[in-house]
Parts: C-alpha cells; structure tokens; sequence
C-alpha cells in the first residue's frame, strides 16, 4: 500500500494523498490551464520537481540556499499593534522584511485621495526611522466611481439592462476620474520621500480598471523617471467589462500574464505581480501546477523583476486567514524553483 | 535595485555583491552579511540586549547605501535638501 502525504486542499483543510494521486492532481492542474489558456503544459521533468516538493511530510520546505528571492508586500502593517509606522518597524527589525509597504485600512486611491496629506506625513515619518525600502500602496478599485459610491453611472447596473454603450461611457468616465486619483497620490508620496508606489489588485474591475492602472503608470513614469512602480493584478485574467478597451493597440479584455506583463512593462511600471486564483475545492498539487503553468509564458520573455502574487487565495496558498506553513512554504519554493521568479 | 531600476534578481544579486566586494553567494549567508553591515555601517537590527547605539541606522544607514550602490535614494535626496546638505 503506497504511504500517504499530508497536504492541503485550496480552502486549507487537511487531507492526505499518495503520490500516485498526488502526480495526477499535478498532471490535471497543469492540463487545465493549458486548455484554457492555450499555453503549453509543464514539462515531465517540473512536475516531477513539483512532486518531490509536494510528496513529503516536512513542516516546511523552502529554495537551495543562493535561490533566495526578495519580498514585497501588499501592506505590512495597519495599526496591528500600534501605529503604523510601529508596524513596518516590527516587519523590518523582527520579521526581516526585504521592504515594507505603507497602505491605508480603506486601501483605495479614490479614499486616499481624501486625506492625502495625513498619507505623506506618514510616509515622510516612517522613512526617518526604517532602512528597508517603503513603498506605498493602494487598489485602482474602478468600481468606487460608479453611483452611488461615485460619479458615474453604474454599469454593473446598466449592462444587466442591456444598455452596453451606456455601460461602456460610464466605465470610460470612471477611468478618467481614477488616473487623476492615481496619479495625484503618487506625486504626493514621491515629494513625502516614497520609494515606489503599488498598485494592487489592478483589473479588480474589469478592463476599464487595468486601462486606468496603466495610464496613471505613464504619467508617473514621466514625471518620476527614479520611482519605484509596482503593479500585483487582480487575477489571472483581465474581466471584459468594456470589452473594447485597448492600450497600445491591444485589447486589454482577456488579457492572461504575459500580455499583462508586457502592457505592465510597456507603460513604465518596474515590477509585475502575477495573481492566479485558488480553486479551494482541488488539491494544493492541483493549484499550483495550474498556476505555474499560466505564468510560466510570462516568465520567457519577462524584462522586469516578477513577483508572484503568494499569499491567501492566490498562487496555490490557501483560501484562510490563519495560513499553514506547509503549504507557504511549498507554494513558494515551487514558484521560485521552477519559474525562476525575481521576488513574491 | 528591483524597485527602482527594474533589474531582475541574478543582475541585481550580481550587482550589489560587486559594490560589497563580496560574493553573491555570500549575500544568502547572515553571519557573512552581519560583518559587512557593520564594517559599513549599513545598518543591523537593534534589541534591547544587543544595541549598536554608535553605529548607523535609518536614515543615517541610507546616506551609505544610497553611496555605495550609487543609487539615489528619494527619501535620503529629500533629507539633504530639507537640511540643506544639498
């Protein structure tokens, strides 16, 4: 009888596999993102690197020594024991943070704006007392522009409606509104003394909102040639909301990590995050053949640093808040092992 | 390096191990890695029972880093400026 392996499901709970069902959960993983992204499975010999990582009772399993990668954050910190400043003080100087992010609880532009200069205060303060880069970050959140959050018309509301061209000018507007948010933001903690700013979860809402993330990206870039421009996605798949934006000439709708990447690099942005989602019904094995394979292209002709998304719900971690070792430190040995990823 | 030259991690390993003089392989050692930040003063984590009250930190740690990578560093630029060191 073949011995069975601890190992994690996409929602966290605790089930054991042998290795046999461990390389076919591996062997499906893979061929599903392949059929549905039209990109090439992964070679025999990853998974079989995969299955070396995956079947094994270890607590923890972590890279070769000299493979180590960097760490950025989306967030670090939001006044969990203290002050905020307190906190990226904990990340740097107890938990050894390769950087640190200052991020607002409500951790949209369109909220930022609002108390702008309280942000950069913050950000001038945490800079005199912390060595490690601080970057700032917020989410382009498209959707706040809409009524009644914002000013446009809902098109959430409207395209149930059939009414797209009018769907289609609401999203147009809201892009208009988020670049000036975005862009404002930026310049604000670029004068506080920021090293770089994230944009996370950009294409939370669809095209109109990856659109807005790379316009602000290109007005940033131009007025601040040395600034840190960090760009985590959504997920693994740019929604069509719109359906017709484009940037560049490419249509942004449908766009899987490699056309997102290469928009990303494009409009000035110097580090891209892929983020692929976690299915919480299939095997850890499952998710994270799946997720390297949809970011595996992207990695071929990357010209910036990559850091995958790892972390609750995204890139094989599970969908928990209290997240287990096991499976972190699988997931990313995994993606650093065989995408040879720049950072998470 | 990543941050604000956008390099990927083996250049920018290679890079920073030259400005240090030492290894990029070294660079995953902590107890290599601890001596060099305090021969250059490169700022080292602080506890009660092991400060280095003598040694920079901070903002003083990234007027060095900022000069040994030859990389301007925003907030160090913004701090000669606002102390008129500029």
């Amino acid at each position: 009888m073949e011995t069975q392996y601890p190992t994690r499901m996409g929602d966290g709970s605790l089930t054991r596999l042998t290795r046999s069902e461990m390389r076919a959960e591996l062997e499906e993983g893979t061929l599903a993102a392949a059929g549905r992204a039209k990109v090439p499975p992964l070679s025999a010999d990853e998974l079989d690197h995969l299955l070396e990582i995956w079947a094994s009772p270890a607590k923890f399993s972590a890279v070769d020594i000299g493979d180590e990668v960097v760490l950025t954050y989306d967030g670090s910190g939001s006044k969990t024991v203290g002050t905020r400043t307190q906190d990226l003080l904990i990340y740097e100087q107890m938990f050894g943070a390769d950087s640190v992010e200052l991020g607002h609880v409500d951790y949209s532009f369109k909220a930022i704006r609002t108390i702008l200069p309280f942000e950069a205060q913050n950000m001038k303060d945490a800079q005199a007392v912390l060595t490690v880069p601080v970057m700032y970050g917020a989410m382009p959140n498209l959707g706040l522009y809409s009524k009644p959050d914002g000013p446009a018309p809902n098109w959430s509301e409207l395209l149930p409606l059939a009414r797209v061209d009018e769907a289609r000018a609401a999203q147009e507007e809201a892009v208009g509104y988020a670049v000036e948010d975005m862009v404002k933001t930026a310049d604000a903690l670029w004068e506080a003394g920021a090293d770089g700013i994230d944009f996370d979860t950009a294409g939370a809402a669809g095209d109109g909102d990856f659109l807005a993330t790379l316009l602000a990206i290109e007005r940033i870039r131009a007025a601040h040639p040395d600034m840190g421009i960090q760009v985590g996605m959504a997920g693994e798949f740019v929604l069509g909301m719109h359906g017709q934006l484009e940037y560049e000439g490419v249509r942004l709708a449908g766009l899987w990590p490699r056309g997102q990447m290469e928009l990303v690099r494009r409009a000035g942005a110097t580090i891209y995050g892929p983020a692929i989602t976690v299915n919480t019904r299939r095997t850890g094995a499952w998710n994270i053949a799946r997720a390297l394979t949809l970011v595996k292209p992207c990695m071929e002709v990357a010209e910036i640093p990559v850091h995958m998304n790892i972390g609750m719900g995204v890139g094989a971690i599970p969908t928990t808040s209290y997240l287990p070792l096991d499976a972190v430190g699988r997931a990313s040995r995994a993606t650093v092992d065989i995408l040879r990823l720049d950072g998470l | 390096m990543q941050i604000t030259r956008g390099m990927r991690i083996v250049e920018a390993k290679a890079y920073v191990a030259e400005r240090l003089g030492v290894s990029p392989f070294d660079l995953s050692d902590p107890i290599a890695m601890e001596d060099v930040r305090r021969e250059r003063q490169l700022g080292r984590i602080t506890t009660f029972e092991i400060s280095y009250p003598t040694q920079s930190s901070a903002m003083e740690a990234k007027f060095r880093i900022a000069e040994l990578l030859d990389l301007p560093i925003n907030c160090v630029q913004r701090f000669r400026q606002h102390a008129g060191l500029a």
